[in-house]
């Protein structure tokens, strides 16, 4: 018997001949016509006209055909509710059915009909259901928990569904206890802090227990439920892990990777120096080398993880380099990955034999492959100074195979080498110097570029090569542009002319290009050198040629608190994108972030009323202030080829004196952004230690990873020491809550101060505040409650999915009325559309589209706030007048 | 979890379309045939983002498995899941294709409703799936047949039921080993290792419990050391032993139990199964070596010398034997000569390609070719891909052999002497390549 007939009915007329097959006496015909509009409804054609007929057909003892109803009723009852009401009486009977596959399928069914009637009459038979003698009834009651849940929370939490789910937990079955779990763990995402799973050890023990005897599957359910625990102690972390460890044998990798979650966030509660946690670590390397023998998309998702493990604790893979050697025929998603990690392994001991690879990878066809190959070759040069002479060899005998893309990758490295091994390879010069007209990609020029400025002393006809550049300055990418406007100050200030005429001239004829540019940073960049150069020629050299900070060995290391979010992740999507959920998941701003535990005994140091948890995050203070310095050199777009090296602290001083001092106009009104930026990077003092009996407050919000933070220092001045602190916000605008309590927990002794990093949600009670971003604060301690407010800077509710759809912007432009719209102009803005879109784009505001009308620029933006509300504008900027229309009506979906 | 799962033919048109969560919408069956199926440039990894959506995917031949998902899932699972499915339609109606994909688009349906639920992976195991769900209803089972189902499909032991009988208890043993090598044109080796697996076919009545003894290093390392510890006795137990790297089983196998005792017990499913897989690294029999010579002559010549050495007992027989010589891609002619089997130049392959039948352990053949060049003003280099080979022999390259399969049934009349038992040992090449 073949199906595929029902496929190829095109006819005309095609629905009314369904209905009349539908009602045909005959019980065969009734369920071939069902097979045809199921088929009809996979190609994606609308039979929904047919929901009467078809219902009639559920009323049958043959299974097939009832299935094939179901199916067809899963898919329409939403949009006929009046006319699924009439299938309920059918699934109430069979709930009743003495064939327990037949109550499976009906409870089953029933939970995915989401129309608000039919749910109502899905209680009675789900909490018998529940309560089934049968296994295979109960397993799929307790998923049908979760499918309630999701249509209607309250009504579930009313009806007490989900005592009878933690019920099952202890349930004879295993199945039925991974389901159960399932389905809790998923409710439970979506109250963040309600105690759904009451983990305890009780619970655990069951749960263990049933992992040995349910399917792979339901092991992966309860092993990612397990990860979520947080033992009370070391003794406990090593229980868990010994009943653990054996599912790393176990044939499903899924299996074998949620496994290595539990076991590699156990391990942070474990003795560094014991016995077993050595052997933990031998025991995680064997399976994850096999995972690497598994079908390729299954090595892509392991080698992602493998990624994160290597970052987290390098010593567990550090002997396996060769099994990350490539594969003449690995897809190219493997092969990308497997050179990532051999370069994170990389190290004295086997980098001959890397290197011996790298060169192979090189001659590879693949050209994504082939550069990251190059650039890997690089990366070991820095990483392991006794290779560094052999890589660097490797690179020019690279470059003499003049295959343009491998020329290009290789001078991008070995100018880092040059930064990290200054004075040593400069023989190399000559050899580089002859591939300069091949070049045609910004990076490699840029870095050409700064390779002659360094050096220029030692090379002879330096001026000739960077004149050769100028020439098309113009036409530059903003980078080289950068690039050469250094490289040529630095050239002068090596080899300086004879007379103070000359020096003028000179500025004048080679700097000058940068002064009618579009590109504010270009411009001010010009500017600065050229004051510089005019007044103090001494101060510009200690500025331009001061000694320049060494760069670090590893390059693309993932941000530490972001990696051990990430950890906690292992064998999910977050894992395999390196991005937290909340980067992609809709709707999960509320979501718990996930965090490591923290090793008891370090926190338990003096009384903490104020912590909940012992997963209470402490976030480092070393890690907050680079990320700022970052925001800043990003501003000032300091990261664009090599620094202009001056000191930390003193460009940002010249930062801020420029922006005051008028000569940079347009900085000033980058759409006030910048003033954005510095309200938080500048702490405000908030509450002054006058008005708090010696408790001084200074803060600034920011935005990291798509989670707000308040960065808040607490300051002693009084002379006695200070506990019991507690945060509380007032109703606001934006619903802004604190997520986790304040994380002090010691006391704050006299003339000390600290550090805290408050992590925000948005998910408070909200009112109206006069200015909106007013936030009205109460901190408390042992000796009074203070009082204090502060302004929310605007940007930081941005949120990071804001952008719109193309369509979606378009039909949602059109549909607000005028009368929503405003208008105004920003004046005296000498940025071009693409610099502004970029700058933008930082503070998660979106280009949706550019066009050019009539030799004016729009733009269209569109950025969203953490309430959901969309911000649509459009930019007017006509080149010539420094002036930008913003038009933009605002609405609220 | 998992939002939806499609299935497509090699034209991006859905021949199944299963949703299970109220996120997705239509839109996305069409996103992925937009961005993946049809998408300009290959897609270059497994797992596609489009408009905070992302979809997973694996190909069969030319149909197209996507899930799709807008939740945190588990990335690992979803791909079991998506090989899993495979393998049951496969055990339902053979080999993955348009065709039968839409002669059994109903019964697909049912097995996703099944081993699916909300999104949910499920029992999915072919054995107990297939009794019932059957295409034929399941009107006639009585009420102990459908207890016995549902306690099977949730059960403990849900790859096997109650009541098995065979006339003549049999089981078979298959070690099939892949070994992968990996060697520089100076005969070093780069990376070596074996993936083997160890394939069973058993038709035994009841439930009986099986245990499975192999020389692996660690078991009788501890042997020893409680039996003879003369050194005599050591050496050629270490010898006969084979250091397992890493090793997975089949969900029947008790995990705890390899864990605390390294023992391998079971009770196993009916027919065949495959009961573990595993690596091993050390000590690996090459059963050939391959020895490249090629020189350029000039501009538009290359003569290429190519050696192979069998390295195994003389009185075995290596079969199937094909190595594949690269080319460049402006090959304009090639002579060839060899001293044992066919070879061939083909051009579509851009190889050359020579076969030879058997061949007997401890023997070396040769193939010497000389290759005509267009002359190109092509500067890239030929990247030289490496000569790869091909082979089976009859023995298992990580050198593992099997000690013991015991089965005990305690409540049937047969014990382990009656069961007939069958071991099978085949080596073949995985990716067996020397570069030149």
């Amino acid at each position: 018997m073949t199906d595929s007939k029902y496929f190829t009915t095109n006819k005309k007329g095609e629905i009314f001949e369904l209905k009349a097959e539908l009602n045909n006496e005959k019980k065969e015909k009734r369920k071939e016509a069902v097979k045809k509009v199921i088929a009809a409804m996979t190609v994606g054609k609308d039979v929904s006209s047919l929901f009467p007929d078809v219902v009639n057909c559920m009323q049958t003892d043959n299974l097939e055909l009832k299935k094939l109803v179901y199916l067809y009723l899963m898919n329409y009852a939403k949009s006929q509710p009046d006319m699924a009401i009439m299938a309920v009486n059918s699934f109430v009977k069979d709930c009743e059915d003495p064939n327990p596959l037949i109550r499976a399928l009906a409870v089953r069914t029933m939970g995915c009909i989401r129309v608000d009637k039919i749910t109502e009459y899905l209680c009675e038979p789900l909490r018998k259901c529940l309560k089934d003698e049968d296994p295979y009834v109960r397993k799929t009651a307790a998923v049908c928990v979760a499918k309630l849940h999701d249509i209607n929370a309250q009504m579930v939490e009313d009806q007490g569904f989900l005592d009878s789910l933690r019920d099952l937990i202890a349930d004879s079955n295993p199945m039925v206890v991974a389901n159960a779990v399932a389905a809790l763990s998923e409710i439970s995402e979506s109250h963040p802090n309600s105690n759904l799973l009451d983990l305890n050890p009780q619970n655990i023990n069951k749960l263990l227990t049933a992992l040995n005897e349910c399917t792979e599957w339901g092991q992966i359910f309860i092993l990612d439920c397990l990860s979520n625990y947080n033992p009370k102690d070391e003794r406990e972390a090593q229980s868990i892990c010994e009943r653990v460890t054996p599912r790393l044998s176990h044939a499903n990798s899924a299996v074998v990777l949620s496994a290595v979650k539990v076991l590699m966030k156990f391990l942070e509660l474990l003795p560094k120096e014991s016995d077993y946690y050595n052997t933990l670590l031998k025991k995680l390397s064997p399976p994850l080398v096999t995972l690497l023998s598994g079908e390729p998309e299954v090595q892509y998702v392991a080698l992602r993880n493998i990624n994160l493990i290597v970052q987290k604790r390098p010593e567990i893979l550090k002997q396996e380099i060769k099994v990350f050697f490539v594969k003449y025929n690995d897809p190219i998603y493997v092969k990308l990955e497997k050179l990532d990690i051999m370069i994170r392994l990389a190290s004295q001991a086997n980098i001959a034999q890397v290197l011996a690879e790298l060169k192979e990878y090189a001659t590879e066809v693949d050209v994504d492959f082939v550069r990251k190959a190059v650039r890997a070759i690089g990366r070991c040069a820095i990483k392991v100074e006794q290779s560094a002479e052999r890589c660097v060899s490797t690179l020019l005998d690279l470059i003499q195979t003049k295959v343009n893309y491998v020329v290009q990758e290789a001078i991008v490295v070995i100018r880092d080498i040059f930064r990290k091994y200054p004075n040593k390879y400069e023989s190399i010069i000559a050899t580089l110097c002859e591939n300069l007209d091949s070049l045609d990609e910004p990076d490699a020029r840029a870095a050409m570029i700064w390779i002659v400025g360094e050096y220029a002393e030692r090379i002879d006809n330096a001026d000739e090569l960077l004149e050769s550049f100028l020439e098309g300055f113009h036409d530059e990418s903003t980078q080289v542009q950068l690039t050469l406007l250094t490289a040529i100050v630095k050239l002068f200030l090596k080899k300086p002319s004879e007379t103070q005429e000359e020096t003028h001239t000179y500025t004048h004829t080679n700097i000058s290009p940068s002064f009618d540019s579009d590109n504010p940073d270009l411009r001010d960049r010009g500017y600065i050198y050229w004051r510089l150069l005019s007044t103090d020629p001494v101060t510009a050299k200690e500025v331009v040629l001061s000694e320049k900070p060494l760069i670090s060995e590893e390059t693309d290391l993932i941000e530490p608190t972001l990696l051990d979010e990430l950890i906690c992740h292992i064998g999910s999507l977050a894992s395999v994108y390196h991005k937290p959920p909340n980067a992609f998941v809709e709707g999960s701003h509320g979501i718990h972030r996930k965090h490591l535990p923290i090793q008891h005994g370090s926190i338990d140091t003096g009384e903490s009323p104020v912590s909940a948890g012992p997963a209470a995050p402490i976030e480092q203070a070393q890690s907050v202030i680079p990320s700022q310095g970052d925001l800043l050199g990003d501003l000032l777009n300091l990261d664009l080829g090599p620094p202009v090296n001056v000191p930390q602290q003193s460009s940002m001083q010249m930062g801020a004196v420029d922006l005051l001092g008028g000569g940079l106009d347009s900085l000033v009104t980058v759409c006030m952004f910048i003033f954005l930026y510095l309200l938080s990077l500048f702490p405000q003092i908030w509450l002054p230690a006058v008005k708090a009996k010696g408790l001084e407050i200074s803060g600034t919000f920011s935005r990291r990873q798509g989670q707000m933070y308040m960065d808040m220092t607490f300051t002693n001045k009084a002379l006695q020491h200070m506990t019991d602190f507690a945060i509380q916000f007032n109703k606001n605008s934006f619903g802004v809550i604190p997520t986790t309590p304040l994380p002090i927990h010691t006391p704050l002794m006299p003339s000390q101060s600290i550090e805290v990093s408050l992590p925000l949600n948005t998910i408070g009670p909200v009112m109206k505040m006069d200015p909106l971003n007013n936030l009205q604060v109460a901190v408390k301690n042992n000796i009074d409650v203070f009082y204090f407010s502060g302004l929310i800077p605007l940007n930081i509710f941005f949120v990071e999915d804001g952008k719109m759809e193309r369509q979606v912007f378009l039909a949602t432009w059109k549909d607000i009325p005028n009368e929503n719209e405003l208008q105004y102009q920003i004046k005296e803005c000498h940025l071009n559309a693409d610099t502004v879109s970029g700058k933008l784009q930082n503070d998660n505001i979106y280009t949706i589209a550019k066009r050019n009308v009539e030799g004016q620029d729009m733009l269209y933006q569109s950025l969203k706030l953490t309430n959901g509300i969309w911000i649509l504008a459009e930019l007017r900027i006509q080149p010539g007048n420094p002036n930008y229309t913003v038009k933009h009506p605002r609405l609220s979906l | 979890m998992i939002g939806g799962l499609f299935i497509y033919n090699h034209k991006g048109e859905v021949l199944i379309s299963r949703v299970y969560r109220d996120d997705i919408g239509r839109n996305a069956v069409d996103a992925f045939r937009v961005n993946v199926i049809h998408a300009r440039q290959q897609v270059r990894s497994p797992v596609t983002n489009i408009a905070r959506t992302s979809f997973f995917h694996v190909k069969r031949s030319n149909i197209w498995l996507a899930v799709v998902t807008k939740q945190n899932v588990n990335a690992a699972m979803v791909f079991e899941f998506l090989y899993k499915m495979c393998d049951v339609m496969a055990s339902y109606f053979g080999k993955i294709s348009e065709e039968n994909i839409k002669n059994n688009f109903v019964l697909i349906y049912e097995l996703l409703d099944e081993i699916l639920d909300f999104g949910y992976p499920q029992n999915s195991e072919t054995g107990s799936l297939k009794t019932f769900i059957t295409q034929q209803g399941i009107k006639g089972q009585t009420k102990e047949e459908q207890s016995q189902i549902t306690s099977q499909v949730t059960g403990q032991i849900g790859w096997r039921r109650e009541g098995i009988k065979y006339r003549r208890n049999e089981l078979f043993l298959d070690v099939l080993e892949s070994v992968n090598l990996l060697m520089s044109p100076q005969g070093q080796v780069l990376s070596a290792h074996v993936s083997g697996r160890v394939v069973m076919k058993s038709y035994l009545s009841g439930m009986p419990e099986c245990k499975f003894g192999m020389n692996d290093k660690i078991i009788i390392d501890k042997a020893g050391k409680g039996g003879v510890t003369n050194e005599a006795g050591k050496s050629t137990s270490g010898k006969q032993s084979i250091a397992i790297d890493d090793c997975t089983f089949n969900q029947c196998v008790r995990l705890s139990k390899f864990d605390s005792e390294r023992s391998i017990s079971f009770i196993p499913p009916d027919g065949e199964y495959e009961l573990m897989r595993y690596r091993t690294t050390k000590d690996i029999i090459l059963p050939f070596r391959v020895i490249p010579l090629v020189r350029e002559v000039g501009r538009t010549k290359l003569e290429v010398k190519v050696v192979i050495k069998s390295n195994f007992k003389p009185s075995l027989l290596a079969q199937k034997i094909e190595v594949r010589i690269p080319t460049p891609l402006n090959t304009s002619g090639v002579q060839v000569i060899c001293m044992k089997g066919k070879a061939k130049y083909k051009a579509s392959e851009n190889a050359i390609v020579w076969k030879i039948k058997r061949m007997a352990g401890m023997k070396e053949s040769q193939i010497s070719a000389e290759i005509e060049l267009l002359p190109t003003n092509d500067k890239k280099k030929w990247a030289r891909p490496p000569i790869s080979m091909n082979f089976e022999v009859p023995f298992a390259p990580s050198g593992l052999k099997v000690r013991y399969l015991k089965v005990f049934e305690s409540k049937l009349n047969y014990s382990d002497h009656d069961v007939i038992k069958w071991v099978r040992y085949i080596g073949r090449s995985g990716i067996y390549e020397t570069r030149c």
